[in-house]
C-alpha cells in the first residue's frame, strides 16, 4: 500500500496548493493597490495640464490591469490555487471581452 | 511500527485535510462553482460596461453629462474604501484558516462595515446626481450609468448580507476552522466585486470624457 509520509512530494504539493501567503504579503499588495489608485487619480487632475487623451487612457488601462491582476493573483489566491480555477475565470473574461469588442465594433464605436 | 503507523496516519490525515475534497476533480465543487459563476459574471458586467461606453457620449448639447456630475475626489475615497475591504477580507480568510475565530469575526465585521460605507457613498452620489438633474431616464448616459453602477451596488449589498450571515454563524458557533472554505468562497465573491469596481472606476470615472 502506498503511504504518504510528511516529506513526500504528494503531501508537499497538497500543502503548497493550499498554502496561504503571510499577512505581510497581503499588506504589501494593498500598498501597491493604494499607490496605483493614487496615481490613477493623479492622471485625472493632470488632464487639465494638457497631457494627451491617448497617453492618459493607455496609462490608466495599464494601471487598471495591474490592479486587477494583483487582486486576482494574491487576494483571490489564483497564484497559489489549482490552475483549473484560473482557466475558468480567464475563459469567462476573454469570452466577455471578445463578445463586447465585436458588439462595439458592429456599432462603429471605434 | 507503532510510530510508523502514527506517522503514516497523521500524514494521511494531513494530506486529506490539505486536499480535503473527495471529488472526481480533486478540488472543491463549491469553489469550482463559484469560479464558474464569477466567469459568467464577467459577461454580465462586460455587457453593462460596453453599453455605458457606447452610450456615454450620446447626450444632447444641453443635457447633463459626466463632466457636470462626477465628483472624482469623493469617488476616489469610496474606491479606496472598497479596495481596502479586500485586504480585510483576506485577513478574515487567513484568520479562520489559523483557527482564530475572534479575529475572523473582527475582520468579517470590518469588511462588511467598509462595504456598507461604499454603498452609503454610492447612495449619496446617486442622490446628488439626481438633484443635479440626472435621472435614470434623463438621457442614455444616465440610464447606462445608473444601470452599471446600480448593478454593482446591488452586488456589494448582497456581499454585505453574506458577510453578516457569516458573522452571525460565527457568533452562534457554527463557523469553525473546518468551514474555512465557506469564508474563502464568500471572499472570492467579495474580491470579484472589488475588481469589477477597479474597472468601473477607471473606465467610467477616470477616462477622459
Amino acid at each position: 500500500m502506498a503511504t504518504v509520509t510528511p516529506d513526500s512530494p504528494d503531501t508537499a504539493h497538497a500543502a503548497d496548493e493550499h498554502a496561504h501567503p503571510s499577512n505581510w504579503l497581503y499588506v504589501k499588495v494593498a500598498i501597491y493597490l493604494a499607490l496605483l489608485t493614487a496615481f490613477e487619480v493623479f492622471t485625472y487632475f493632470e488632464t487639465v495640464h494638457g497631457w494627451g487623451d491617448t497617453a492618459i487612457i493607455i496609462m490608466l488601462v495599464i494601471m487598471m490591469l495591474l490592479k486587477f491582476f494583483l487582486v486576482v493573483a494574491f487576494f483571490m489566491h489564483l497564484k497559489f490555487d489549482s490552475p483549473i480555477f484560473w482557466r475558468l475565470f480567464v475563459f469567462g473574461l476573454i469570452l466577455a471581452m471578445a463578445v463586447y469588442m465585436v458588439m462595439l465594433t458592429a456599432f462603429r464605436f471605434w | 511500527m507503532a510510530d510508523t503507523m502514527t506517522s503514516e496516519t497523521t500524514a494521511a490525515e494531513a494530506a486529506t485535510h490539505a486536499e480535503g475534497h473527495h471529488t472526481s476533480t480533486g478540488i472543491s465543487n463549491e469553489k469550482l462553482a463559484m469560479w464558474v459563476f464569477l466567469g459568467s459574471e464577467c459577461l454580465l458586467f462586460g455587457g453593462l460596461i460596453s453599453t455605458y461606453m457606447f452610450n456615454k457620449g450620446r447626450i444632447g448639447p444641453d443635457d447633463v453629462g459626466p463632466d457636470d456630475v462626477f465628483d472624482i475626489p469623493f469617488t476616489s475615497v469610496s474606491s479606496f474604501v472598497l479596495l481596502m475591504s479586500s485586504l480585510t477580507m483576506v485577513f478574515a480568510v487567513s484568520s479562520i484558516a489559523r483557527g482564530d475565530l475572534r479575529g475572523n469575526r473582527i475582520w468579517l465585521a470590518t469588511t462588511a462595515a467598509l462595504g456598507a460605507t461604499f454603498v452609503a457613498g454610492q447612495v449619496y452620489e446617486f442622490t446628488a446626481f439626481y438633484s443635479e438633474g440626472l435621472g435614470f431616464t434623463t438621457n442614455l448616459f444616465g440610464s447606462a450609468f445608473y444601470a452599471l453602477t446600480g448593478f454593482h451596488g446591488a452586488h456589494v449589498t448582497i456581499g454585505i448580507i453574506m458577510l453578516m450571515s457569516l458573522y452571525v454563524m460565527s457568533v452562534r458557533g457554527n463557523l469553525g476552522p473546518e468551514r474555512a472554505e465557506t469564508v474563502e468562497i464568500i471572499g472570492l465573491y467579495w474580491h470579484f466585486v472589488d475588481i469589477v469596481w477597479i474597472v468601473i472606476f477607471t473606465i467610467v470615472y477616470l477616462f477622459p470624457q
